[in-house]
């Protein structure tokens, strides 16, 4: 009786890994996809983020030719880490739109010339109101719309290295 | 270079855990005392290696070095030099460092100083701590590299959320972490003592100190966290059971248990193996603590600003640890001898009762804490756990607590009659009484808890200084005067919060200059309103005049804040303390008919809160400098001795 | 008492205190969590009226309605399916805004209506609230409660 009372605390600690290991696998899962996907993208039209870039309305996303939709918002660490990948994608010809979310234009300047532009347009939504309707719930995000204006692909979370030949894939095939 | 070469003194301080704790193994396997000789110096150069390479960082922090990763993601080359001090530790691979750093301090002050203690114990102490720095040192170097470089070099640094620029917020992290830390050399201790099955009055005497150390910064760092959570947030309450909070609460409670079971090891040479577990359980409440918050396991909206890769590698090290020091203690503990007995009612008895309710409240707190986890890894329902629950299931047995706190030192060690307790108590029990009738008949709707609360803190107030009645007090040892000055303290705590949650009164008006309102006795009028600039932010803020009866009048400011670098609002609350209470007074929005929303609270006696916590802490100080000096004194005696023979 | 016998008797102690705390502790949460709703699920689960609930969504356009008093807001909350009306008195947080999500802790009256006496608006450097997929908001939150009468 006394012996096995010992192993009570291990048997105890045991289950309390056996839950966070679950719950440390599951975020990845838990990630909520936009119940927008293989639908067209919401009508809107959102004024131009800074001078040297159009506005972006719903019409310019669907111009016969696949296109990336990326929300940023100057003051997301994340947004930063995935700069040098949106350049690269950008150097692959593919067009890549902005949607920056509650920022300043000066802001969203500063980031812009630190880290590169690879946008084409880049719309501002500063209360996040079209990035909502999208589905898109964090930053940054990044859509793949193909010729049609219609949602094919939702990247959740920064662009890595590795993620840049698949969403390559992802283009093409909308194409 | 700078960068370089805290990296290198990084490594060279984690070859130096890993050679402490290879002399460590290869001496305890081959019984060779020889390899135990350099085991102190060993721990010394980790020690001082660690700190130097953090000290770089704090370096690279201060000369703003923008060719270093963390610094660009955390400073800017504009911002007061207490706040880039503080930016070193207020990112994860920072407080990282911290953490292991204090590690690598603590073990080369065991180096240093300790000297009663069994040299096998002592020495597999030392390779315990080196056990537990390793995990972390491969943590730092493989998963979250600090001195990364980053190229091209920027302008600038990304900033610090302007919440975090707050003097309590920087100081805040460092002081739970030497709390938490000093916990991690109990639990070296207790694996130390279990593998070498040295349990008894000595190694207690040894590691009381550090518990004392760790428990007095723990308690100040809870204290100083919930005044911040106070004054920043502008919601008026001092504790909100959220997962940050819970994180340093259970150390806390694992801690609180283990000094009074350590003290029952080091006088009367009982609970033996409840010792060690709480020492093994209250470092494990440590490490799951910060990696339940670091992980962002509890908070899955975090997911992406965690790598699932760090999470998981802290995750192997606490199965590691934490699963390997609980095998050690099933297999080991049955073969350590037990130590002497002692009668129902006695001074063990009530630390007996103090550690069991203390572990209940832990346990429901951690139930609490990870309930939301289990039922969204069972069905797809969301829930949340929150005050109600926690002060339900709580409540009770914190009262039930308390009392026992107010008996307890007053009972004799190892066997004492019910009735001579009774006899001793009486006074105090007879206050509670009184305080409970005029409670009861001169209140209104008070609530059982904080009724019972305040009733149970005037009787406690005087219990406390019970154990010095008849006593000389000039020969009292000072630890006895850390008891009485920490128990007080819980006392007056206890009033604070059940004054603030029973008698706060408070009012929410929309108003327009000119406006006044009564909250009980003081008389606010609103003067204006008024748009104010900062360094980085702007705000609103209104001019409010507080008048207490027919006192002075005071003026105070509550503000809008907006911060222009992160599109964020910060609400400033307005505080006007007295000695029987505070005004807080926050501003909402305007309606924009020039109506403004003011929020006030009259808060009585709810600074007793965080002066009953400091309390607390200034006794756990005390005690633990008295025993220091007691031990130092009893070995000079004995040197003496042994000089004259 | 024998050696043995008492370290026995601790041991069961222990065990006692445990399990006491773990029945507490689960009678306390039948009670006491609250449980996620979006407007859909109280459509479909029909929560108890007073019953402690969790309510996320985004608040409707248009919807957010103040009161005379000056500190009562009334509003909607949708999640693309159903709506839920919705009341608050209190100061709102900065992110309450139309179009926005939001997460408030509260209860239902008998009338169907919403009461809240908290509200919840996350905001995180790295990340805004998934508030219509319902995840769980803790942390880093701005929220306000309301009077306690």
């Amino acid at each position: 009786m006394n012996r096995w009372l010992l192993w009570i605390p291990l048997v105890l600690f045991s289950l309390f890994f056996a839950i966070v290991a679950g719950g440390l696998m599951r975020p990845k899962d838990n990630i909520i996809e936009s119940k927008m996907i293989g639908k067209p993208i919401p009508e809107f039209a959102l004024p131009a983020a800074i001078e040297q870039r159009p506005a972006l309305t719903t019409t310019d996303l669907a111009t016969g030719k696949p296109q990336l939709l990326n929300i940023f918002a100057s003051w997301c660490v994340p947004c930063i880490a995935e700069a040098p990948q949106l350049l690269a994608l950008e150097q692959a010809g593919v067009s890549i739109n902005g949607i920056a979310s509650r920022d300043t234009p000066e802001d969203i300047a500063n980031f812009l010339n630190r880290w590169g532009n690879p946008y084409v347009r880049i719309g501002t939504d500063v209360r996040s109101a079209v990035q909502l309707e999208l589905g898109s719930s964090g930053v940054p995000e990044t859509f793949v719309i193909d010729g049609n204006g219609v949602i094919v692909h939702q990247h959740i979370g920064d662009i890595r290295k590795e993620d840049v030949p698949e969403l390559l894939e992802i283009l093409e095939k909308a194409g | 270079m700078i960068a370089e070469a805290g990296l290198i003194a990084l490594w060279l301080a984690a070859s130096m855990a890993f050679l402490q704790f290879a002399l460590c193994t290869i001496g305890l396997v081959k019984g060779q005392d020889e390899f135990f000789a350099a085991i102190r110096p060993v721990a010394i150069a980790q020690g001082v290696l660690v700190a130097l390479s953090f000290l770089l960082l704090v370096w690279l922090f201060v000369r703003s070095d923008m060719s270093v990763k963390l610094v660009v993601a955390n400073s800017v080359a504009i911002k007061p030099l207490i706040y880039k001090i503080s930016g070193a530790w207020g990112n994860h691979e920072g407080s990282m460092l911290l953490w292991v750093a204090i590690m690598g301090l603590a073990g080369a002050c065991i180096g240093i100083f300790e000297r009663n203690l069994k040299t096998k114990t002592l020495v597999t102490t030392l390779g315990a701590q080196a056990f537990i720095s390793i995990g972390f040192y491969a943590y730092l170097l493989i998963a979250s590299n600090p001195f990364e470089r980053i190229f091209p070099v920027p302008a600038d640094g990304q900033g610090l959320n302007p919440l975090l620029q707050d003097i309590g917020l920087a100081l805040h992290p460092p002081t739970l972490y030497i709390g938490y830390v000093g916990l991690s050399i109990a639990f070296s201790f207790a694996v130390g003592a279990m593998i070498t099955r040295d349990v008894g009055p000595e190694f207690a005497k040894a590691m009381r100190p550090w518990v004392l150390g760790a428990w007095v910064f723990l308690t100040l760092g809870i204290t100083a966290g919930s005044y911040w959570a106070y004054y920043e947030l502008g919601w008026g309450g001092w504790w909100f059971w959220d997962p940050v909070e819970n994180a340093s609460l259970m150390p806390w409670l694992a801690a609180t248990a283990l000094l009074h079971s350590v003290t029952v090891l080091a006088t009367r040479d009982g609970l033996r193996a409840w010792t060690l577990m709480l020492a093994v359980v209250a470092f494990s409440m440590s490490m799951i603590g910060t990696f339940l918050v670091r992980s962002g396991v509890l908070t899955s909206v975090h997911a992406f600003a965690v790598d699932p890769e760090r999470g998981s590698f802290i995750l192997a090290l606490l199965a590691i640890y934490i699963g390997g020091a609980m095998a050690l203690f099933a297999l080991r503990v049955g073969t350590v001898k037990e130590g002497s007995q002692f009668e129902p009612v006695s001074r063990e008895g009530a630390l007996v009762a103090n550690n069991l309710l203390l572990s209940a409240i832990l346990g429901i707190v951690f139930i609490g804490t990870l309930y939301p986890l289990v039922v969204e890894g069972f069905s797809d329902e969301m829930i949340s756990v929150g005050p109600p629950y926690f002060n339900l299931a709580t409540g009770p047995l914190a009262l039930i607590l308390v009392a026992i706190m107010a008996a307890g030192p007053l009972l004799r060690w190892r066997r004492d009659q019910a009735k001579a307790l009774l006899n001793r108590i009486s006074i105090p029990v007879f206050l509670t009484a009184a305080a409970l009738f005029a409670l009861v008949i001169f209140t209104t709707s008070m609530s059982v808890l904080p009724l019972i609360g305040l009733a149970l803190a005037a009787g406690i107030a005087v219990a406390s200084f019970a154990p010095l009645w008849k006593r000389n007090l000039r020969r009292t040892p000072m630890h006895v005067y850390g008891m009485v000055l920490a128990h007080f303290g819980v006392a007056v705590a206890l009033v604070g919060m059940a004054s603030e949650t029973s008698f706060t009164e408070e009012k929410l008006v929309a108003a327009t200059p000119g406006d006044e309102i009564m909250v009980n006795d003081w008389k606010i009028k609103f003067q204006a309103i008024e748009p104010v600039a900062g360094p980085n932010w702007t705000a609103l803020e209104a001019r409010v005049t507080a008048q207490y009866e027919d006192e002075a009048i005071h003026e105070i400011a509550p503000q809008n804040r907006m911060f222009a670098s992160a599109q964020m609002q910060t609400s400033e609350a307005a505080l006007l303390t007295r000695w029987n209470g505070q005004l807080y007074v926050v501003l909402g929005d305007s309606d924009e008919q020039g109506r403004w929303q003011l929020r006030i609270w009259w808060k009585p006696f709810v600074t007793l809160i965080w002066y009953g916590g400091v309390l607390i802490a200034l006794g756990g100080l005390l005690a633990m400098v008295g025993r220091l000096r007691r031990a130092v004194r009893q070995k000079q005696q004995r040197a003496y001795a042994e000089a004259m023979i | 008492m024998k050696a043995k016998h008492q370290r026995l008797a601790l041991a069961v102690l222990a065990l006692v205190a445990l399990v006491g705390a773990g029945l507490l502790a689960a009678f306390a949460l039948q009670d006491q969590a609250n449980y996620f709703y979006t407007p859909s699920d109280i459509v479909e689960k029909q929560p108890e009226v007073g019953q402690a609930i969790r309510l996320g969504g985004m608040v409707q356009k248009g919807s957010i309605q103040r009161a005379d008093d000056g500190v009562t807001v009334t509003f909607t909350v949708h999640d693309g399916a159903s709506f839920q009306p919705a009341t608050y008195t209190g100061i709102t947080p900065d992110l309450f805004v139309e179009g926005s999500g939001v997460v408030a802790d509260g209860k239902l009256t008998a009338d169907g209506l919403f009461v809240a006496d908290t509200l919840l608006a996350k905001h995180d450097e790295n990340y805004i609230p998934r508030e219509l997929e319902g995840i769980d908001m803790t942390g880093n939150m701005t929220r306000t409660d309301t009077l306690v009468e």
